[in-house]
């Protein structure tokens, strides 16, 4: 196996999970806020948070789908060998990793049942930059409103018209992470 | 803490799965999101749904306050904040405003949550729908079509038979305008603070494995009529050791020829309103000498 798929981990997972996932928690219960996350090295062209998000969520029982120009073989060795999870093709995913325009059309990404809306897509999109300005967010976990700024709206307010239903977002840009879950409405400035 | 255990006793792969689990539940706000609850070194009914996902939840740097029924010091509270010294190596606190997670049994402190805190709810029947109509199937199927009419029958038989709701704990809350919500036994007195609260809420179900949420900021509702709202009733007393007025209170039988007093269920309220100088009917009078 490629070495550069065996660095880079975890140096004490039990205690970076934690952490990583206090980052993803709050990330998503408070959509909009910015949130470090710390301990992960994947190779590029992932970046560290999206690699952390990866190492505290994806197991054996997680398909992952790689799209686009994440879709490497130093990428697919490293996921494989520090997660164990199966690389599907979008439909199947429960986990999609991928530049934005890469993950078109997101309509493809599971949404859950009217009986199992938790049986859904979570998709990972690596931004060129993260800031806290651009579209607004109002919705569970924002106090009044908040901003972001997002790929585009309209991919999002379609997704919140499917509510309970839908697809939930995590955007990584660096070490930084936002979450974006299903119930934020989401408006253009 | 015991260098036997991984941290925060689960084995990384349950914390995993229970931890996917909690985020789909913030990302549906009051959906039971199902999950493979694990056995734990205590028995179904003392918090185990609770304490896994505290479990997922805590970090080395976290300061963990435990209540049951309001206290910090009786043996469920007491048994699992030793739980995670032991396996977690945390801090703990009886301080609300210091603690980073609240795992509670059956009641929201008094003191106002912050932005940050973290509220772990024990829950032994996450399903509101339940008595109401057994079959798993069919709650599913009722709460995926927002089907709730059989939960307003319910509260109008109260009325009907009492003129009044007569359910004063475990009172159903609708999240967001979408899922009805078993708030887990608090008493419905507490039912406002469970809205627009700073403070993210977890609800943890261990022998019914369900898992959910509510994000902070979010709108909770508890159901009712417009002839006969809402009210977070508590009994029409102060507090006989801090003098609230405005707390929750238990009951205490002093002897057996009918004395009784009153006091905060919320232990840390009422000690730190005792030490700011609150004094109630009960207290011990300052010798003047």
């Amino acid at each position: 196996m490629n070495p550069i798929a065996m660095k880079g981990g975890f140096t004490d997972a039990p205690v970076q999970s934690a952490q990583n996932f206090r980052a993803l928690l709050s990330a998503l219960s408070q959509p909009g806020t910015l949130v470090e996350m710390a301990g992960a090295e994947p190779p590029a062209p992932l970046s560290p948070a999206a690699g952390a998000a990866a190492l505290v969520l994806f197991d054996g029982t997680t398909p992952v789908h790689l799209a686009g120009r994440l879709d490497t073989p130093d990428l697919r060795d490293w996921i494989t060998f520090h997660t164990g999870a199966p690389l599907v093709a979008a439909e199947q995913a429960m986990f999609a990793l991928g530049h934005w325009d890469d993950l078109q059309p997101v309509t493809r990404f599971a949404i859950g049942t009217p009986e199992y809306p938790d049986r859904a897509a979570t998709l990972i999109v690596e931004m060129p930059d993260l800031t806290p300005d651009g579209a607004t967010l109002r919705g569970p976990g924002i106090d009044g409103e908040a901003t972001l700024s997002l790929p585009e709206t309209r991919a999002f307010q379609m997704n919140r018209a499917l509510f309970p239903l839908g697809f939930d977002t995590y955007l990584t840009a660096g070490n930084r992470i936002a979450g974006l879950p299903r119930s934020t409405l989401v408006e253009a400035v | 803490m015991s260098e036997h255990y991984n941290f925060a006793y689960l084995d990384e792969q349950t914390k995993r799965m229970i931890r996917r689990a909690i985020l789909k539940g913030v990302a549906v706000p009051g959906y039971q999101v199902p999950f493979a609850s694990r056995e734990m070194p205590m028995p179904y009914g003392w918090g185990t749904g609770g304490v896994q996902v505290t479990a997922a939840c805590l970090t080395p740097e976290d300061q963990l306050k435990v209540i049951d029924q309001g206290a910090d010091d009786t043996t469920n509270a007491v048994s699992i904040r030793k739980f995670f010294q032991k396996t977690a190596g945390v801090a703990v606190t009886e301080r609300t405003t210091e603690a980073s997670v609240i795992q509670t049994r059956h009641r929201i402190p008094e003191t106002p949550l912050t932005e940050g805190q973290i509220l772990v709810y024990q829950v032994p029947i996450p399903e509101p729908l339940r008595f109401l109509e057994p079959r798993e199937t069919e709650t599913r199927r009722m709460h995926a079509l927002e089907e709730y009419g059989l939960m307003h029958v319910k509260l109008y038989e109260d009325i009907a038979r009492n003129g009044a709701i007569a359910t004063a704990y475990a009172y159903p809350v609708k999240v967001e305008g979408r899922y009805v919500m078993d708030p887990s036994p608090i008493p419905k007195f507490d039912n406002p603070k469970l809205s627009n609260s700073p403070a993210l809420q977890l609800f943890g179900a261990g022998r019914e494995q369900r898992i959910y949420a509510i994000p902070p900021y979010t709108q909770v509702i508890s159901l009712d009529f417009e002839d006969h709202p809402f009210e977070a009733s508590k009994a029409p007393h102060p507090c006989d050791l801090c003098g609230d007025e405005g707390s929750y209170l238990d009951e205490v039988i002093t002897d057996d020829q009918g004395g009784r007093m009153f006091v905060c269920s919320d232990t840390d309220h009422c000690e730190s309103r005792r030490e700011a100088g609150h004094t109630g009917r009960l207290s011990p009078q300052e010798d003047a000498a």
